[in-house]
């Protein structure tokens, strides 16, 4: 149990990294790209093939892979997802819908159904474990995925706040027709943005494959997954991502603990109950009423008052 | 080099199914201070918005420094010279005043107008510099657009509806911040106000447009307060109104 | 062409496909059985996404569900062909059921949901006991029944399934609540503040558009007799319904037609591809929706109308300059 509990927590360091992706193209770009969590896939395909054939070290393959898959973003952007940009929601949901089915099905075609993992590659690493007072597992490539989680925020979080580019997707993400006014070019920041979202899948595609596998088709979960951290972790923050991804990762865990399919189940039901929760909020707010919580407050205030 | 910094020459504008903006022709000379007023729906925001390239034109020209500039998108017009303070300020709520005009800094003209010589000019904003901009007041918010607008060492300033919202003691500050622009003698203004009297009282020239075309234009000392009253409103005679209009 | 006259053509089409199986090899039967599917598929789609404006990537849960509910009954004692129907039913009352929560979300949301909500029926279908799993059942008591009997049945209940939505479908967007799905297409807050009901409508467009694809979900079992979860509620029914569509002419009467057609054909020929031929679909259907909006039968409406019509051309040439200018 408590191990479900820490690789659980273990797990939103992962789902924090594919879910800043996905966030930070949804917040400059307001595209929800479907073919998120294909990129993932591909990205980590690239590293298993290059590893596989070069027989170096996945790390090393991950270096080469990444700036790959920055410029891969970039095209991405400048052929796809810009021209999606003039109409409407409808269109970006469709072309990255299409985008998805095509990576799926080409991965598919040039690797074949048979899900693969870098865990042969890492040697040791890919079973070692520390043993916690208690008789509690844990493993360490969770807990570097973890580390290279937080390590990577801390990255994003210093480039938002304290770089050119990071005020740039800021202000571009507030408010695009404003900083175009401000002599703003906003095909280069959403380039920029693209590049980034898709690194970001591709280093977490590769670190899911060095702890599981990875299979063609398995693009569409990864995607909901990610999908359902940013949801809960709220939409706009960047710890709110890992956070949403912790709790997440511990709902799945517990709901494993229930049943294999549990893991999926439980994350899905807790993505609704979540966002259920926040329409209702909206909701109240929009009849004029008090949400709950407020509700709360003032209940407790007469209660002290009496 | 010819005098005139900014012009239009048969414009032509859209708004939905509707023509916003007719067959305008006008232009603005080097330091000159031009106020467009009119009624609501007159084509004033729709102008500026043309000017600043965040509107598309259907037809005609915009021309700046002599430069065709119809085809340039809005963050092109601003590295040769041409900004605008748009319609409701529009910061970056989340981001600081400072980085509001950091972010226009980065991107805009390099010139005289740096990040402590703006603060020289509207010194309002030195003690609200670290604020989120979502957390201004009207005024204050003003001043924060108009100095991001100058961070980009502009030519000719757009203002559009500065007064919007404002109290009439902000408005005041708004204006006194203009002046000090207008003193430095650098920088053209084409603002859209409401407000007649201000804009008579603050403008070199005035030009009125109504259903996007200019009714009246001319010298503000030069214009009597019924004609620019009568082109307004399009009224031939105009009841006899206080001199608040 | 007049609405009456389009009545009776479409009545007289259906009257004629019905006597397909009498004369044609079994084959055939088959295959114009999976076209009306398709067809089924496509234009419950287009009715969600071009009228109402909701990209759902999740109806494959409908079509998985009619088959579920479908398989319980029969095991519970009901015959199968009526079992057929009802499990379509039910499923369409699940839609209903959903729309109250899926409809309240916005655009992105409501498409991530819907594959969400389709993701939990599986799983909970896959979960009963009845199914086996990954595994999979068959609907044994159509075994029963003689194959040619059975075909045809299938072909009838599928061509009745597709007239019957043909028919609603019309019906619903000539009626009050098809002016109102224009509405919201154009602006929801100002038709909801004239008192247009938005979720009802929606909810409405939402519910019949699920039928359809319920009704094509336990018409393929019809066909196929066997039910396995992972492929009944898997997402390249999505990828299928969108190619179609887009590829096909989105918001166009004709248009998922047209798609169906071309869908069916690139299957029967290049089908063997596998995984290439889906990934083409995806492709084919990204590249429509960004330079063809319009989708085929537009094109082949404007050379129509331009080689038969000499009127017709100006109107043909106004149409394409009003094209490259929006």
């Amino acid at each position: 149990m408590i191990e479900a509990l820490i690789s659980g927590l273990l797990l939103g360091g992962f789902y924090a990294i594919l879910a800043a992706g996905l966030s930070m193209m949804f917040g400059v770009m307001k595209i929800i790209n479907l073919a998120h969590g294909d990129l993932a896939i591909l990205g980590a395909y690239g590293v298993i093939a290059l590893t596989t054939r070069t027989e170096m070290s996945p790390w090393l393959s991950l270096c080469i892979v990444l700036p790959v898959m920055a410029l891969l973003g970039v095209l991405l952007q400048r052929w796809l997802f810009a021209r999606t940009l003039r109409a409407g929601i409808l269109l970006p949901l469709l072309v990255t819908f299409g985008l998805g089915a095509v990576l799926q099905n080409g991965l598919y075609g040039v690797f074949g159904s048979e899900a693969q993992s870098l865990s042969n590659s890492l040697g040791d690493l890919a079973w070692e474990n520390w043993q916690l007072p208690g008789g509690i597992i844990v493993g360490k490539l969770p807990v570097i995925t973890f580390a290279i989680a937080v390590l990577v925020l801390t990255g994003l979080q210093f480039m938002l706040s304290f770089t050119k580019l990071g005020r740039s997707i800021r202000a571009a993400s507030s408010d695009a027709e404003a900083a175009a006014l401000c002599g703003m070019d906003a095909h280069r920041v959403h380039q920029a943005a693209a590049a980034i979202a898709v690194v970001l899948a591709g280093l977490a595609g590769t670190l899911l494959a060095m702890q599981a596998t990875v299979s063609p088709y398995g693009g569409p979960t990864l995607l909901i997954q990610a999908f359902e951290a940013v949801v809960i972790g709220g939409i706009g923050s960047l710890w709110g991502t890992l956070i949403g991804g912790i709790i997440l990762g511990i709902a799945q865990s517990m709901g494993a603990l229930w049943d294999p399919q549990g893991f999926q189940l439980a994350g899905h039901l807790l993505f609704f109950v979540v966002l259920g929760a926040r329409l209702w909020r909206q909701h109240r707010h929009q009849i004029g009423r008090p949400s709950l919580s407020t509700l709360f407050k003032l209940r407790l205030k007469k209660v002290r008052r009496a | 080099m010819s005098d005139t910094l900014l012009e239009t020459r048969g414009l032509r504008a859209a708004h939905g199914q509707l023509l916003a903006v007719r067959d305008m022709d006008f232009s603005i000379k080097r330091g000159e201070i031009v106020a467009l007023i009119g009624a609501n729906g007159a084509g004033k925001t729709t102008l500026l918005r043309c000017l600043s390239g965040v509107h598309p034109v259907a037809d005609g020209q915009v021309l700046l420094h002599d430069r065709d500039v119809t085809a340039l998108e809005a963050h092109q017009r601003v590295q040769r010279g041409l900004v605008m303070v748009p319609e409701g300020r529009r910061l970056f709520g989340d981001m600081s005043v400072r980085e509001n005009l950091r972010v226009a800094g980065d991107h805009g003209r390099k010139g005289e107008w740096t990040l402590q010589k703006v603060l020289d000019a509207l010194p309002a904003l030195v003690s609200i510099i670290d604020r989120p901009a979502a957390a201004l007041s009207g005024g204050q918010r003003q001043a924060a657009a108009i100095g991001r607008a100058l961070m980009t060492n502009p030519d000719v300033l757009l203002l559009d509806e500065i007064s919007l919202g404002l109290s009439p003691i902000a408005v005041d500050e708004v204006y006194r911040n203009l002046e000090t622009l207008r003193q430095t003698g650098s920088t053209s203004m084409l603002l859209v106000e409401q407000d007649l009297s201000r804009a008579m009282a603050f403008a070199d020239r005035i030009l009125c447009l109504r259903e996007g075309r200019i009714v009246l234009q001319g010298l503000a000392n030069t214009l009597s307060r019924e004609a620019v009253t009568q082109a307004y409103f399009g009224m031939e005679t105009v009841p006899h109104l206080e001199s608040k209009v | 062409m007049t609405y009456g006259k389009q009545i009776f053509l479409t009545a007289a089409a259906v009257v004629l496909l019905a006597f397909v199986p009498v004369f044609a090899e079994a084959s055939v039967v088959d295959k114009i059985t999976t076209l009306f599917i398709y067809m089924l598929l496509a234009t419950t789609w287009n009715l969600m996404a071009g009228y109402a404006g909701l990209v759902s990537v999740g109806q494959q849960a409908f079509f998985g569900l009619g088959g579920y509910f479908a398989l319980r009954l029969v095991d519970g004692g009901f015959s199968a062909y009526p079992a057929l129907l009802a499990g379509a039913v039910g499923a369409a009352f699940m839609a209903w059921v959903a729309s109250f929560y899926l409809l309240r979300l916005k655009e992105g949301e409501f498409a991530i949901g819907t594959w969400v909500f389709a993701e939990v029926i599986r799983i909970f279908v896959m979960l009963d006991p009845l199914i086996q799993g990954e595994t999979g059942t068959s609907l044994i008591a159509l075994n029963a029944v003689d194959p040619e009997l059975r075909r045809s049945i299938a072909y009838w209940f599928t061509l009745a399934s597709l007239a019957g939505m043909a028919l609603a479908m019309s019906v619903m967007l000539h009626s009050h609540v098809g002016m109102a799905a224009r509405a919201i297409g154009d602006d929801d807050e100002a038709a909801a503040s004239l008192g247009v009901r938005v979720l009802r409508t929606r909810q409405a467009i939402f519910v019949l558009a699920s039928l359809g694809a319920a009704l094509a979900g336990v018409a393929w079992l019809g066909s196929a007799i066997t039910y396995l979860p992972r492929s009944n509620f898997g997402v390249q029914w999505s990828v299928v319904m969108l190619f179609m569509v887009l590829v096909g002419g989105l918001r166009s009467g004709p248009g998922p037609y047209v798609g169906a057609f071309i869908l069916f054909a690139l299957q029967e020929f290049i089908g063997h591809l596998g995984a290439w031929y889906l990934g083409g679909l995806g492709a084919a259907a990204a590249f429509c929706a960004l330079f063809l909006p319009q989708g085929l039968w537009s094109v082949m409406h404007s050379i129509w109308t331009k080689t038969f019509h000499r009127k017709s051309s100006r109107r043909f040439i106004t149409a394409l300059t009003k094209r490259t200018t929006s």
